[in-house]
């Protein structure tokens, strides 16, 4: 098969979606450490203190540094306070919009909505159609034709995502969707995934995010400064970068159409700051694993339940020492993808293993 | 027309948790609150067929252990994406020690 016709594969409502379908791969049942109720509990036990925390620096940190920037425009100074700003707002509303997405973050419903609105603004989602896309991404984690977010397929679009470290597939495919939901319409795969019932919402966020862009736009012009662009939506190009970074570790080169987030998701390890920053996102195969955790509990959670995961990377870049040679192979070789070895006395492997799909899902 | 049916001893389940009860084939969940209030629901979200008794109970609201949907357990009522179909509820109460489910309520 070619790779353009391989990656047709890829679309919510075609060949393999019927394939995943009959063969029982949606909706499955997925493999699951067995962790006693008790501890399980003390897991998903929610806490405001800490997610306030760590909101309160994410928002403050953002605020100081742009102020700063603003003080220093026109120095050369200005250029790293723009960038914390720009990574805090265009890479770590990722992780935030995430979190909050899930409603772990904080104790507090409304709470974890404001950063989920927030968030979502930021990285240019809409927050009710990504709600929708990314529960069906827990559903069917890298089922082909089901999961809207896989990032790496097979073959990788690599100039997408090389161009995306600078925002420069999505952020103008996102605001050009913006417009399309604020007109009134949803977009083909968009429609698989949201029920009629919630459609008005995406609608409506559509247009009063276009709202706010044609005012950040008519502000910059009549000022002729590039300031307020830099502040709102710029940040989705310039401070991007790192959001691909972490993304990419997630699933990429890893196995397809299978029931065990063990053989297609990573944990990596990072320091504190990357932490801080993806919000423990990258303890993913816990988080897919059991999504009520949140994400200050995931540490623990892996230290649970490691007995019966494969051994996490030790670093990013560790990581990506596995992911590039493995995209780069599946470019020639759509077949193969990496397998990690589970420790001894590991839970064995659950449901299909060879992440292949059958004929018939090719025809 | 009620049909009651005793279903645990009300000190099976702990406080602010969730247990399975199996009646003729029927998946139902037990919950107990904070302040020994029991509620009793079908056994799966309304969302995906994903069994409830794994979620949290949290301020008298389950959570599903799957993508996080919530059901106010005082009536069912769904709480937002993605659940947006209302819990079949049914009624509970606790005689002698025992939690009570009326399956025809």
């Amino acid at each position: 098969m070619s790779n353009r016709e391989r990656l047709k594969l890829y679309r919510l409502s075609g060949p393999a979606t019927e394939f995943a379908i009959q063969a029982g791969l949606t909706e499955g049942d997925w493999f699951r450490s067995d962790v006693p109720r008790k501890r399980m509990k003390e897991l998903m036990r929610r806490s405001d203190a800490r997610a306030i925390r760590d909101t309160v620096l994410w928002l403050g940190i953002g605020l100081v540094a742009a102020a700063a920037g603003i003080a220093l425009r026109g120095s050369w100074w200005a250029v790293p306070c723009f960038l914390v700003y720009g990574v805090l707002y265009g890479s770590a509303s990722d992780s935030r919009w995430h979190e909050a997405g899930h409603g772990t973050a904080f104790r507090t419903r409304w709470l974890d909505n404001a950063v989920y609105q927030v968030a979502s603004f930021c990285m240019m989602r809409n927050p009710t159609s990504w709600r929708w896309q990314h529960t069906r991404h827990h559903t069917d984690t890298l089922i082909v034709g089901r999961d809207p977010e896989i990032a790496a397929m097979r073959p990788a679009r690599l100039a997408r995502i090389l161009l995306n470290l600078a925002g420069l597939v999505d952020a103008p495919a996102a605001l050009a969707h913006m417009v399309v939901n604020a007109t009134g319409r949803l977009g083909a795969d968009e429609a698989t995934f949201v029920p009629e019932a919630e459609r008005y919402k995406v609608v409506r966020t559509g247009r009063i995010w276009t709202a706010i862009y044609v005012v950040t736009i008519a502000i910059a012009v009549l000022t002729r400064s590039w300031l307020p662009v830099v502040l709102i939506g710029g940040p989705r190009f310039y401070g991007t970068f790192m959001h691909i970074v972490y993304a990419l570790t997630q699933h990429a080169g890893l196995g397809e159409n299978v029931t065990d987030h063990r053989l297609n998701t990573r944990t990596v390890l990072m320091n504190p700051v990357n932490r801080f920053l993806y919000l423990n996102m990258n303890f993913h195969l816990e988080h897919h694993m059991f999504p009520m955790v949140p994400y200050h509990q995931l540490p623990a959670l892996h230290e649970e339940i490691k007995g019966d995961l494969p051994a996490p990377y030790p670093s990013i870049i560790a990581a990506y020492r596995e992911i590039i040679p493995a995209v780069l192979r599946q470019l020639k070789d759509q077949t193969y993808f990496i397998k990690r070895e589970l420790p001894s006395g590991a839970a064995p492997w659950h449901g299909p293993v060879d992440g292949l799909l059958p004929d018939s899902a090719t025809a | 027309m009620s049909t009651w049916v005793k279903a645990c001893a009300a000190s099976d389940i702990d406080e602010e948790d969730v247990i399975p009860f199996k009646l003729d084939g029927k998946n139902l969940a037990i919950y107990r609150g904070e302040d020994d209030d029991y509620y009793a629901s079908d056994g799966h979200c309304t969302h995906e067929k994903t069994l409830l008794c794994d979620g949290l109970v949290m301020d008298a609201v389950i959570e599903c252990p799957k993508h996080n949907g919530r059901f106010d357990l005082r009536n069912g009522r769904a709480l937002g994406a993605p659940v947006i179909v209302d819990l079949k509820m049914y009624p509970v109460k606790v005689e002698d020690g025992y939690v009570h489910i009326d399956v025809d309520g």
